[in-house]
């Protein structure tokens, strides 16, 4: 098969330069889901944290003072969220899609004179002979800080809801916040700490894209990817890690199915062997598992063979038919989205918090 | 007399249109075990939020050992040795035992330490407890004790329970006063709610009696008997159900292996359920929540489809039908949650009638409602059901429990159901309400229906049903003559106690 100029190095570093400010926006919202609050405003807020975070960058000539401004744009974006809905009362769905709006609006009108600017950069970590190790030395020690610091987040997100009696009171709130508030809680307090957290991360997210990965300020810039945060939530059954792996996988077939578009492969061609190769990594983690003496998920173990199978079948299809051709660069930009959601589903969807999206009252 | 731990006095809560507590006073002993008795409504609740914190009083002020009490918080109320085991349990489905157990304490230690003091604590109370399942996959008594041990742990000088055992077997029950009464010995005070007058008697030493927010009075439950005190709680005579003898006719409903899995999350799915249910019989079914009675109820009123060939009524098979068309044959349901199953709580009685009684009644035609005989029909209800409420465009969330479980109740079998399926009739509902309800059931039976009364109150299924049958993890037990059942036989069929072992007093 040939690869033409398709390199997988630069595909895995890049992968993780895309997936980033999808994994701030993602993280963020997971901490206000698992505390109860459905904040739909995640798109609002990541472009209200872009356009804060370009112009602090340029007037300032930071990057780390536009971060800081990103962030502080965000939370102070979903504040105004939690004041209508936490205090207010409102629906929280509406509100979210209102904050979206609103938001898209205000960055717009912020952002008036800042079209066509250049930001100053951020530089990427250089850590001499271990940044040109062959190979990992890009991947792992060769990319920007706000990397590191997204995947710290992610630990850290994911270490505090699990060990730390804060993590649990919020996961108690979120669980039933009647019963957090009977022995005692106070829910709108944690609710709103919750929601300033997922908008600070969101604005970061949105900081990461005017300010590293594109990096200027066009109105809309964030072209739906507060969207696709929310939806990863979902998909990752609200846990960090399959976040971390749902917004990875977005981020890397966004970028392979570009260099594939501009490599001018055939779809048709490599896609047996990616169907085959995802169909015998699921079985062999199955079993590996097995071997372990742990449970066998049998759904997971016929997706593999489907997609073994399919993957076969197609390789005879393009065998027997050599000139089929498809829309390629229609199902080429739909890939990522398909199989994201695929992955994540297969992987068997968590339970919600209990008290998701509703509206806490303590009237009794 | 026994030192005084707590005294009230003067309690007074008023709430926009209605006085929760008036001028309520009385004292509670150090270890005693006191009972607070009344209707619903009559404010109960409110006075035991009010000792842990939750509510504030308008007047009157409470004395914890000789000192000024006044908890601002629950955290407040706990610190000062006030714990309360809740009615609705207050516990996280998705975390597990230690978990809910820390949340509820001020200062818990790591979780491998916790888990430690739980086993000591249901060890020396006889309440085993694995601290690291899940709370989602415990039964109803299990979830209890997750309750009482956060409380044990906190060494409280006064435990409150909130109507403790009505989602349990009897042996559970027998285990649970052992518990409480081996409590009592070591010093801790216990004030207790329920509704049942025959536990209290067993159980309490005191019993004061609250009646429209005021103390009624003061007695000795041992010497008291259980009539005697549901009247001081009616302030008049109470009505015993009564009914005339029918013999029963021919078979209307018939489950030959009826099996469905559960729609919900921790639900419990149906196994191979065989049942015949004849005309002018009332059928009782028993279990503790969450073995299947939601399911089941779902399984028959068609919110649940099952498969061909289990469920048969008059003969026809109605597996496969939905709500509707079973409605249409005579087949009525009403189940358990008043709030947002059986009514829809924002909307009008009115609107509420119609939701289920447009196919019998004939409240809609050709697509569009008939606004008028909906209200007749809602106000029939209203008057023959005896629904306090200043009319039928009032939401159903403005009634209080024991109304709108008349109302819902009273909605059904109005239509003149064929077969009617009720779960837990009158849960939270007070003696007098209950007896009105348990009247109508018993009526429409007489007058030729299958009745099936799914509840957990044992008492009520004894006074009221033909024949007796148990649910246990979504199995049904061969239904068996009810008169003459014994309380050991009855908790056999149950499923015994899950797992518990009598408490060892006095080590």
């Amino acid at each position: 098969m040939d690869l033409g100029t398709f390199s997988p190095v630069l595909l895995i570093a890049s992968l993780m330069v895309a997936a980033t400010p999808i994994l701030l926006a993602s993280i963020g919202e997971l901490v206000a889901e698992r505390a109860g609050v459905l904040n739909l405003g995640v798109e609002g807020m990541m472009i209200t944290g872009a356009v804060c975070g370009f112009i602090l960058a340029v007037e300032i000539g930071n990057p780390w003072v536009g971060f800081l401004g990103a962030a502080l744009g965000g939370a102070l974006l979903s504040l105004l969220f939690a004041l209508l809905t936490q205090i207010l009362l409102s629906n929280q769905v509406a509100t979210g899609l209102a904050l979206t709006l609103f938001g898209l609006g205000l960055s717009a009108l912020l952002g008036q004179g800042y079209i066509g600017v250049r930001a100053p950069s951020l530089p990427r970590v250089d850590l001499g002979p271990l940044s040109d190790l062959p190979y990992v030395g890009r991947i792992v020690f060769g990319q920007d800080l706000m990397v590191y610091i997204s995947l710290a987040l992610v630990a850290a997100v994911w270490a505090v809801l699990k060990y730390t009696r804060a993590g649990l009171i919020l996961r108690a709130v979120g669980e039933n916040h009647a019963a957090a508030h009977a022995l005692g809680y106070n829910v709108v307090a944690v609710r709103t700490a919750a929601i300033a957290f997922g908008g600070a991360c969101a604005g970061l997210g949105g900081g990461y894209l005017s300010l590293v990965r594109v990096p200027q300020w066009t109105e809309g810039m964030t072209a739906g990817a507060g969207w696709i945060a929310l939806a990863i939530v979902v998909f990752a059954s609200w846990r960090p890690w399959r976040l971390l792996l749902g917004a990875y996988l977005f981020g890397g077939i966004t970028g392979l199915q570009l260099n594939i578009q501009a490599g001018g492969l055939s779809l048709l061609n490599i896609l047996p062997a990616i169907l085959i190769s995802v169909g015998i990594v699921t079985l062999l983690v199955q079993l590996f598992r097995h071997l372990r003496g742990g449970p066998v998920a049998r759904r997971t173990m016929i997706t593999g063979q489907l997609l073994v199978a399919a993957g076969i079948v197609l390789a005879g299809l393009n065998r027997l038919f050599p000139d089929m051709r498809i829309d390629q660069a229609f199902w080429l930009s739909a890939s990522p989205y398909l199989v994201t959601i695929l992955v994540l589903v297969v992987m068997s969807a968590g339970r919600a918090p209990g008290s998701l999206g509703k509206t806490f009252h303590a009237s009794t | 007399m026994r030192d005084v731990l707590l005294a009230l006095e003067g309690l007074t809560k008023a709430y926009p249109g209605v006085v929760a507590n008036e001028d309520v006073s009385f004292t509670i002993g150090r270890g005693e075990i006191h009972a607070l008795l009344g209707e619903n409504g009559a404010g109960k609740s409110t006075l035991v939020k009010t000792i842990y914190g939750l509510v504030k009083p308008d007047r009157g002020r409470m004395v914890l050992n000789g000192a000024r009490f006044e908890p601002a918080e629950p955290r407040a109320a706990r610190t000062s040795g006030v714990a309360m085991v809740f009615q609705h349990f207050s516990l996280f489905d998705a975390l597990n035992v230690a978990e809910n157990i820390a949340l509820g304490m001020e200062n818990p230690p790591s979780q491998r330490d916790l888990a430690a003091r739980i086993e000591e604590v249901s060890e020396t109370y006889g309440l085993p407890l694995d601290p690291f399942r899940v709370v989602g996959d415990l039964s109803a008594g299990e979830r209890q004790r997750v309750e009482i041990i956060r409380c044990l742990l906190q060494d409280p000088k006064l435990l409150i329970m909130d109507e403790p055992t009505s989602v349990l077997t009897p042996q559970e029950v027998t285990i649970l006063f052992e518990t409480l009464r081996k409590l009592s010995a070591e010093g801790t005070a216990i004030l207790y709610i329920s509704h049942k007058l025959e536990e209290i008697r067993a159980l309490c030493e005191t019993a004061t009696i609250l009646r429209l927010g005021r103390n009624v009075g003061t007695c000795d439950p041992r010497e008291t008997s259980a009539r005697q005190m549901a009247e001081m709680m009616v302030g008049g005579t109470l009505h015993v159900p009564e009914r005339e003898a029918a013999a029963p006719g021919e078979v209307a409903l018939r489950l030959e292996s009826l099996s469905a899995p559960s729609p919900r999350a921790f639900g419990t799915s149906l196994k191979e359920i065989r049942l015949d249910v004849r005309r002018g019989e009332v059928l009782g079914i028993g279990g503790v929540a969450g073995n299947g009675q939601d399911e089941l109820l779902d399984a028959l009123s068609g919110e649940l489809r099952v498969a061909p060939g289990m469920i048969f009524f008059e003969g026809r098979d109605v597996g496969a039908e939905g709500p509707d068309l079973r409605r249409a044959l005579g087949l009525l349901a009403a189940p358990e949650e008043r709030n947002g199953h059986a009514a829809a709580p924002e909307m009008s009685l009115t609107e509420n009638a119609i939701l289920t009684g447009r196919v019998r009644e004939g409240l809609s035609r050709r697509g569009f409602l008939n606004w008028g005989r909906a209200k007749t029909f809602a106000e029939r209800v209203i008057e023959r059901f005896d629904v306090r409420t200043p009319g039928a465009d009032n939401t159903a969330m403005s009634l209080s429990g024991g109304n709108l479980q008349k109302f819902v109740i009273g909605r059904e079998i109005l239509q003149r159901p064929e077969v009617l399926i009720v779960n837990q009739p009158t849960w939270g509902v007070d003696a007098s309400a209950a007896a009105a309800i348990r009247q109508a059931l018993l009526d429409l039976a007489s007058n030729g229906a299958a009745v099936i009364v799914i509840s957990q109150d044992l008492d009520e299924l004894m006074e009221i049903s033909d024949r007796f049958a148990a649910l246990n993890e979504g199995r049904l037990s061969e239904p068996r003559p009810a008169p003459g059942l014994t309380v050991d036989e009855i908790g056999l069929m149950l499923g015994g106690a899950h797992d518990m072992e009598v408490a060892h007093v006095a080590e």
